[in-house]
């Protein structure tokens, strides 16, 4: 069997049913191969939108997401996707075709250092130069991809390796000395942790992806039922706890809700599950969370006491660990007072916009969530779009809110709806979209009409880079620097791939437009011409603590 | 603070690559590093003397190394009692009539005079850190034209 053929097996023995790629000069031996495999293989127009396809897959279905590209270009073109999947812990394998061996370090045509390029940006990553290793790599990259704290894995395989005659000897265990993830939570430290739930009299639970990577989201909502505590989420762990949930107070941080951010400042105690202290949700960090003790869970060491300073630090899987705190827990703290408290603040500092003549953003999404019944899978692309997506849709699934966390990659959403439709063909993907983010990977309307993943994409379009505008208005005195764009007719441009678009200028036709889209079997581009210069409120201004926000609404 | 760690690795190519990118993207500091197969060839073993501000940076460091796939063990000696070494070697100004006073040095510190040309000298030293500090204060009057050092190497 030559190593194309190895990886097309090992592929089929890792239960791969779809990839997202692209072909080239250096991966022709594996598209022979392909050619007679009964895996589906998605052509992209662009690597990047494949490397985003095949992370927006694994999102929505917890599987292992898969590209292919080949070398040089091929792979470059990928790592915008492969960091992307890197910042979010997102379990992928990209496979790159390299120049033949005795070619590599010869600046051949197409080639590119790919493993050196990819190693910040990979979990791990291989360079195949013997076919007999080839099966082992395929079985070590899958493993390592989707255990511990999930990420993707490269393998570069040069052409000469796919040519490469071997006997196929698929290895049953993988044992890798140098890597033994945690999945338990130490006792001792569950005791301590369940004894400071108990004391607590303002406890908050911070829930970040982690909670919807180890499938979570039962276990938490049972914490936070039996110790009456809100939960906060980050924008990963959106929809780890239900959105419509009392005990909600959606998402905190720099566009977070003015409740979570005032109840995370005033607690006593933070839970943190499955979340990194991001900058973005902690703001000034000397002034973050004052009063509280802070128990962090995750599975990744490194997470831990790298931002803040923690009181009980519990690594482990969070399924798991909740699990055992569940058990551990034999009396719950009371917290009546404290959830009175911020009742009151979800009371006078609701989320709000300021409806006028012109479309709102903020009413188009709340119509998308009415008419999806708040079921769809909604994905997003960087900036407004993406906050305004947090604001207003509420999330009670995991796997239902597919966003670029860490990195924030515009041009992410379109791709990532694509990979989502692929995985769950009866659900409704929307990706709510601006009209800059929707150009960077806006070829991957061919790759929709033609493979018939009809998604539908929801365009705020305020002829602005809104984001950049927002804070060029608020902290550059209105200097609008290269943030106003010239934008072709969506309309006419989803025609034109064979997709249909609609156009919304007017608030009363939102909704119409929405149904129709959904009504329709065939990809969408609904083109809304929103308020231009509408901005995200609540906002916390880069570097202050997360209780002072503006709110714009004065 | 200076830190010694050292680290078991999988001998293969690119492990050096993930070591040292590490350091270089998190924007921690290594002072030296020393790199050499082990008893077993499939495992190399890699002596870095880190320069860390405080603790947490230490534990970073650590927790950081730990993740790769790659490292077997991470030790750290900074609070382990241990031993360590390294080899010098040191280019002095010299000249014949500072003969007595150049073996003297060399033979306290248990050094070597390996190499005499012109009016150059070579020393090579074996030792501890604070015994490589006196040779070269020692040495410092002949006027030291050249250093050179193997970075640390150490062991529990």
């Amino acid at each position: 069997m030559i190593g194309a053929q190895v990886l097309i097996e090992c592929l089929k023995r890792e239960g791969v049913e779809v990839i997202f790629g692209y072909p080239g000069g250096q991966v022709l031996p594996i598209f022979d191969k392909l050619y007679d495999a009964d895996i589906r293989f998605i052509l992209t127009r662009h690597e990047q939108g494949a490397a985003h396809a095949a992370d927006g897959y694994s999102r929505a279905t917890g599987k292992v997401g898969v590209c292919l590209a080949t070398s040089g270009p091929g792979a470059t073109n990928l790592t915008t996707g492969i960091a992307n999947a890197y910042m979010d812990s997102i379990p992928m394998v990209a496979i790159t075709g390299q120049v033949k061996t005795f070619l590599i370090g010869n600046d051949a045509f197409q080639e590119a250092d790919v493993t050196g390029i990819t190693r910040p940006i990979t979990k791990h990553n291989f360079l195949v130069k013997d076919v007999k290793d080839l099966a082992r790599i395929v079985r070590e990259a899958f493993f390592i991809a989707s255990t511990g704290r999930p990420g993707p894995v490269l393998i570069d395989i040069p052409s000469d390796v796919q040519q490469q005659d071997t006997e196929f000897i698929w290895p049953e265990e993988v044992k890798i000395r140098g890597y033994n993830p945690t999945y338990f939570g130490h006792p001792g430290q569950i005791k301590k942790a369940a004894k400071l739930i108990s004391q607590s009299k303002k406890p908050i639970i911070y829930a970040g992806g982690g909670i919807i990577t180890s499938g979570a989201s039962h276990e938490l909502k049972e914490l936070a039922e039996k110790i009456q505590a809100p939960v906060a989420m980050t924008l990963m762990g959106l929809g780890g706890f239900p959105g419509t949930h009392e005990l909600s107070l959606g998402m905190l941080g720099m566009h977070g809700t003015a409740y979570a951010n005032h109840a995370i400042m005033e607690a006593d105690l933070i839970i943190a599950v499955g979340a990194r202290f991001d900058d973005r949700v902690t703001g000034r960090l000397d002034a973050f969370a004052p009063h509280a003790k802070i128990i962090h869970i995750d599975i990744d060491p490194a997470s831990i006491s790298k931002n803040v300073k923690v009181d009980v630090p519990i690594v482990g899987d969070a399924k798991n660990i909740l699990g055992q705190l569940l058990q551990e827990i034999k009396k719950a703290p009371d917290t009546s007072d404290w959830l009175k408290t911020v009742e009151t603040w979800k009371k006078k500092h609701p989320l709000a916009y300021k409806d006028g003549g012109k479309v709102k953003p903020q009413y188009v999404i709340e119509q998308i969530y009415e008419a999806t019944k708040g079921e769809a899978i909604i994905t997003t692309e960087v900036g407004q779009n993406q906050m305004w997506a947090c604001q207003w849709y509420k999330y009670d699934h995991p796997r239902t809110f597919l966003s670029s966390g860490g990195l924030g990659t515009m041009g992410f959403g379109f791709p990532a709806a694509m990979g989502a439709k692929v995985g769950y063909p009866q659900a409704q993907v929307f990706d709510i979209a601006g009209d800059g983010s929707i150009q960077m990977n806006i070829q991957e309307l061919a790759t929709c009409v033609c493979n018939k993943i009809n998604v539908k994409v929801a365009i705020l379009n305020n002829g602005y880079l809104g984001m950049v505008r927002q804070w060029q208005e608020l902290f550059y005195k209105k200097r609008y620097s290269y943030t106003f764009l010239y934008n072709p007719d969506f309309v006419k441009l989803a025609e034109s791939y064979g997709a249909v678009g609609i156009r919304v200028t007017k608030k009363e036709e939102v909704r119409p437009a929405i149904e129709k889209a959904l009504s329709i079997d065939n990809t969408v581009f609904i083109d809304f011409h929103i308020e231009p210069e509408e901005n995200v409120y609540p906002m916390v201004p880069a570097g202050e603590a997360i209780d002072r926000m503006i709110d714009g609404l004065a | 603070m200076r830190h010694t760690i050292s680290v078991l690795v999988e001998n293969k190519f690119g492990v050096l690559a993930r070591i040292a990118g590490l350091f270089s993207a998190r924007g921690y500091n290594i002072a030296s590093l020393a790199v050499s197969e082990t008893l077993d060839p499939a495992m190399s073993y890699m002596t870095i003397v880190v320069e860390a501000q405080d603790e947490k940076i230490l534990e970073q460091i650590k927790k950081q190394l730990n993740k790769l796939i790659d490292v077997i063990t991470v030790t750290d000696f900074t609070k382990k009692e241990h031993v360590d070494s390294e080899v010098i070697l040191v280019k002095i100004n010299y000249s014949a009539k500072d003969k007595v006073k150049l073996e003297s040095i060399v033979n306290n510190y248990v050094a070597k005079l390996i190499q005499h040309k012109g009016n150059t000298a070579i020393i090579e030293m074996v030792g501890g850190g604070e015994r490589i500090k006196q040779l070269l204060e020692a040495l410092s009057h002949f006027g030291i034209k050249e250093l050179i050092r193997t970075g640390k190497i150490a062991m529990a």
